[in-house]
């Protein structure tokens, strides 16, 4: 009863005073049932007074129902939240509690230890300033203990706690309790954790949890809470890096125009010079709000809304920073991700990555490796399955701001969200590159996207050679599923244009495949590739004045949007080639389909891959119903409005 | 040389803030319940500082259950039209029709009428995407696995097994469309958090709060204040005088008070602090089972 002790000798008016400077520490506490951790944090609730007496009775009512303690109160049911989990006996999920002492608050994350809940466990780390790991003396270290260190080393905890509990079942053995330390030594040393401190420990005898234990006099260290108590995390902050990721604008009225969002890092004052990512314009902070009230200046973690001297472009997914100190922009970088989901990443996938308050389409372009988080040794692989951790290199058509994760927990981290089921799918942390790996990708990258490079400057430019042939060149892209119509569309068109008097040329999976594709199989992967290939194709017959016809099944807007952006937005027609997928397979003469529904062949858009409608094509075909000559007629009816015929 | 480290009270402000923001730039359409309670009025104090110099880009919405307090309705009028919000009231008339009480219908049918019936009827009426509220995560056992983004179906219905994890404060919104999220800015506080930030901001919180001489029955154990006269009295039944407040507020048959001669906020923190039962406890809603929480929210309660 920590909070009336204090009460009593201060006084509510001290209390308060001092309550105003408490500081909030987030910890997470990493081990099974069977290690004691949730008696462990049943232990630290209730010894703190973070028990209430009617939740005590509640607990001894559920103690008699399903508890593993038989008299003893067991304060591990304290801790599962749902009925289902407490039947069941096991925590499967993120539980938080809470408790408070007259110095700190703490708020505890509470996730299971077994493998199969690593996803869970980062999730509790990703927030976590300090980890508690717990060590079942009469067990020793193992393997589960390593994951652990290294889980929390990844996801950037800066202080960790070994417990090293049921030290009442080992007579308090002094020699069990060192031993235990030697062994901690050897993968500590493997992984980043800069302050690591060992407490011998009787969670459900209490000892060294809150009170000093009597029975293990060679500790000299201090008890668990005192630990919790003192432990200096003010520093953990980066206050050096201005980083402001712009969350929203806010236009109340036409005289003001703020810029609202959190600061991840670093410190903004009124007057500060700063740079608006990824424009590059400059200005000049004019007034700051802190949680909505006017100051001088703010530092990390505070919520803000800053004004600026000038009008610049400034949006959400936006970034602060200064003008001398900038994260790089970068179209590809490279992380490690904690995959969560039951559908495993591959290379040649794409997803939806939110950054900040960025959100934008990527594709993952490479898998470096797995992480065995048992071994911590690297290995081969080529999918990351649900509770797996690898390296991953990541594709973004927008550039990504690319602080590493180990120096800005907050602009260093993104999440992957399914875009088809809109799940949460993986937790990514930006890794630092040597100079070496820089230099390999934007070699890679100005042989991938070619805008690096300075292009000849030939004597005839596009514009010329158009009016030369005397047709205004434009790619049609036509997108779909197998079967849907698009390539007998695109023939058709063909054929119409050249009625015309305008020439033009169809690209599609046939005409590909044959020759510049011939290297090309049908992995995601390559199927990506071959879709690039396609828009880089287009974007040189456009150049040279020709009209060009894509089919390509083409299946996520990922795919569209970097044709797109290769051919260029003011040359690039989007048609949806609408029809059921039930219509496409009865369509099929070859065969493909079905051997598809056999699982002869994989990677079939519609069977067991995805196919992303276009949100919003330039035009919508329904290829099922309407007769090609009708959709021709659309499509003529589309090019002429645009000025596109003759 | 300034430090910045900040106090755990502005922290948890800041990210309730951020909170707050991120729902109205990923939603197309937010509502904030208001349900008069000290958690509501500290929630909506944020929701100001996250928008101030401007005004809330989005409305209050208050389910009334019909059975409120007199004093809450009264309170919420006054409060509302003083801040300038604008502020939708929803009553089940399906259930006003019926005539459920909860005298006549048990509390758990009217509970479920009123309440999550009602709730789910505004927000489809609406088309509302995304509801702020304000639980917290240490009011109840199944409550302290819930997300800050609860995802809810078609059907308002949420699934504890398929939440969606959150990491850092990268909160996912996406939803198809029909789909929904609830939002739960004050996750991270206590009932002593909400106190203390009451009290360093000085919102004006309503008196049933504090102890003051009401005329209350005892049923089973808890002081029960007998509001109106919709209440029937058992034979020979005759209310008493007694000081008490309110720990948490809603239908006036379904709250039980304390007894207590804290007149003030410093008072009621200095009870809080030396008080030995959670707040709950005063609520009869939750008693039936356990569990009973978590079945309310698979169908669509807060």
């Amino acid at each position: 009863m920590l909070h009336t002790e204090e009460l009593d000798r201060v006084g509510i008016d001290g209390w308060l005073e001092s309550y105003q400077r408490k500081e909030l520490l987030r910890i997470l506490t990493c081990g099974s049932v069977d290690d004691g951790k949730s008696t462990l944090i049943g232990r630290l609730l209730h010894d703190s007074a973070g028990v209430f007496e009617d939740q005590l009775k509640a607990l001894k009512k559920d103690t008699t129902r399903y508890g593993t303690t038989g008299e003893e109160i067991d304060f591990a049911l304290l801790m599962d939240g749902l009925q289902a989990e407490r039947e069941q006996g096991i925590t499967i999920d993120v539980a938080y509690r809470y408790f408070s002492t007259p110095r700190r608050k703490f708020i505890v994350a509470d996730t299971p230890g077994h493998e199969q809940y690593t996803r869970n466990m980062a999730t509790g780390a990703s927030t976590a300033d300090l980890s508690i790991i717990l060590i079942d003396a009469r067990k020793g270290v193992l393997a589960q203990t390593r994951r652990h260190a290294f889980i929390c080393s990844l996801l950037g905890i800066k202080h960790v706690v070994i417990a090293v509990n049921k030290m009442d079942l080992v007579e308090y053995s002094q020699a069990t309790f060192e031993q235990i330390r030697r062994d901690c030594a050897e993968f500590l040393a493997r992984v980043s954790i800069p302050d690591v401190h060992f407490i011998p420990m009787s969670a459900r005898r209490g000892e060294n949890v809150v009170g000093r234990s009597t029975t293990m006099p060679w500790y000299q260290g201090a008890p668990l809470l005192d630990y919790l108590e003192t432990v200096h995390i003010a520093g953990d902050r980066n206050s050096i890096d201005l980083r402001l990721p712009v969350q929203l604008v806010l236009r109340p009225n036409l005289d003001f125009r703020g810029f609202a969002g959190t600061l991840a890092s670093g410190v903004l004052r009124r007057g500060d010079e700063i740079v608006a990512l990824p424009s590059g314009r400059h200005a000049f902070v004019k007034q700051v709000f802190v949680s909505g009230a006017e100051r001088e200046e703010a530092g990390p973690g505070m919520a803000v809304t800053i004004t600026l001297d000038r009008e610049i472009d400034i949006s959400r997914g936006d970034l602060i920073a200064r003008p001398n100190n900038a994260p790089p922009l970068e179209h590809a970088v490279e992380a490690m991700v904690v995959w969560m989901s039951e559908d495993a990443l591959a290379a040649g996938r794409s997803y939806l990555i939110k950054q900040s308050t960025l959100m934008a389409p990527v594709a993952v372009t490479d898998l470096r490796y797995r992480m065995s988080v048992n071994t911590l040794k690297s290995e081969e692989a080529a999918q990351l399955s649900l509770n797996e951790i690898g390296r991953i290199r990541l594709e973004c058509a927008k550039p990504l701001s690319a602080d590493p994760y180990a120096r800005n927990r907050h602009t260093g981290a993104f999440i992957l969200i399914d875009r088809m089921s809109n799940a949460t799918v993986g937790a990514g942390m930006i890794l630092d590159r040597t100079p070496a790996e820089q230099a390999i990708d934007r070699e890679r990258r100005s042989r991938d996207a070619g805008t690096n490079l300075t292009p000849h400057s030939g004597t005839v430019s596009p514009e010329q050679r158009a009016a030369r042939i005397g047709q205004r060149p434009f790619t049609l892209w036509l997108t779909g599923l197998p079967r849907s119509g698009k390539s007998s569309l695109a023939h058709a068109l063909e054929h119409a244009l050249f009625e015309r008097g305008v020439q033009s040329v169809v690209l599609d999976g046939e005409s590909l495949r044959k020759g510049l594709s011939s290297d090309l199989g049908f992995s995601a992967r390559d199927r990506v590739e071959h879709v690039r290939r396609a828009g880089e194709l287009a974007k040189l017959l456009n150049d040279h004045g020709q009209v060009v016809i894509a089919a390509f099944v083409s299946p996520t807007a990922e795919q569209r949007e970097r044709a797109r952006a290769s051919v260029g937005a003011e040359r690039f027609l989007e048609v949806f080639c609408d029809a059921p997928l039930a219509t496409c397979e009865s369509r099929d003469t070859t065969g493909f389909y079905a051997r598809a529904r056999k699982g002869e062949i994989p990677n079939v858009t519609g069977v067991d891959t995805p196919y992303e409608p276009p949100r919003a094509p330039t035009l919508r075909l329904d290829t099922a119903a309407t007769s090609i000559e009708a959709n021709i007629a659309r499509l003529l009816e589309l090019l002429s409005a645009r000025m596109l015929l003759r | 040389m300034t430090t910045f480290q900040l106090t755990h009270l502005e922290e948890l402000e800041a990210e309730a803030i951020a909170i707050i923001r991120e729902v109205v730039a990923q939603f197309e359409k937010p509502v904030m319940l208001f349900s008069i309670g000290k958690d509501s009025i500290a929630m909506l104090r944020l929701a100001e500082k996250a928008f101030a110099p401007g005004k809330l880009p989005f409305p209050l919405l208050h389910v009334n259950t019909t059975f409120k307090f007199k004093e809450m309705i009264s309170f919420r009028d006054e409060f509302v039209r003083s801040r300038g919000h604008q502020l939708i009231e929803w009553i089940n008339q399906d259930g006003v029709k019926a005539g459920i009480t909860p005298f006549n219908a048990g509390t758990q049918r009217y509970t479920h009428v009123m309440k999550t019936e009602a709730l789910k009827q505004a927000l489809s009426h609406y088309g509302f995407d995304a509801a702020f509220g304000g639980a917290r995560r240490d009011e109840e056992k199944s409550r302290a696995k819930e997300r800050v983004f609860s995802f809810r179906d078609r059907f308002h219905q949420w699934d504890p097994k398929n939440q969606r994890p959150e990491l850092w404060s990268l909160y996912n919104g996406q939803v198809a469309k029909g789909e929904s999220i609830r939002v739960f800015p004050l996750s991270n506080w206590t009932e002593l958090d909400v106190w203390l930030y009451i009290y360093r901001e000085q919102i004006p919180v309503i008196p049933l709060y504090f102890a003051k001489r009401r005329p209350v029955l005892d049923r089973n154990g808890t002081w029960i204040m007998r509001d109106d006269e919709r209440m029937p009295l058992e034979p020979g039944e005759q209310p008493q005088m007694r000081s008490v407040r309110f720990r948490t507020l809603g239908c006036y048959p379904l709250t039980g008070a304390v007894e207590s001669q804290a007149t003030n906020l410093r008072e009621v923190l200095e009870e809080m602090l030396r008080s030995r039962t959670s707040e709950r406890q005063g609520r009869v809603i939750d008693y039936d089972e356990a569990g009973s929480m978590e079945q309310k929210k698979k169908e669509g309660y807060f």
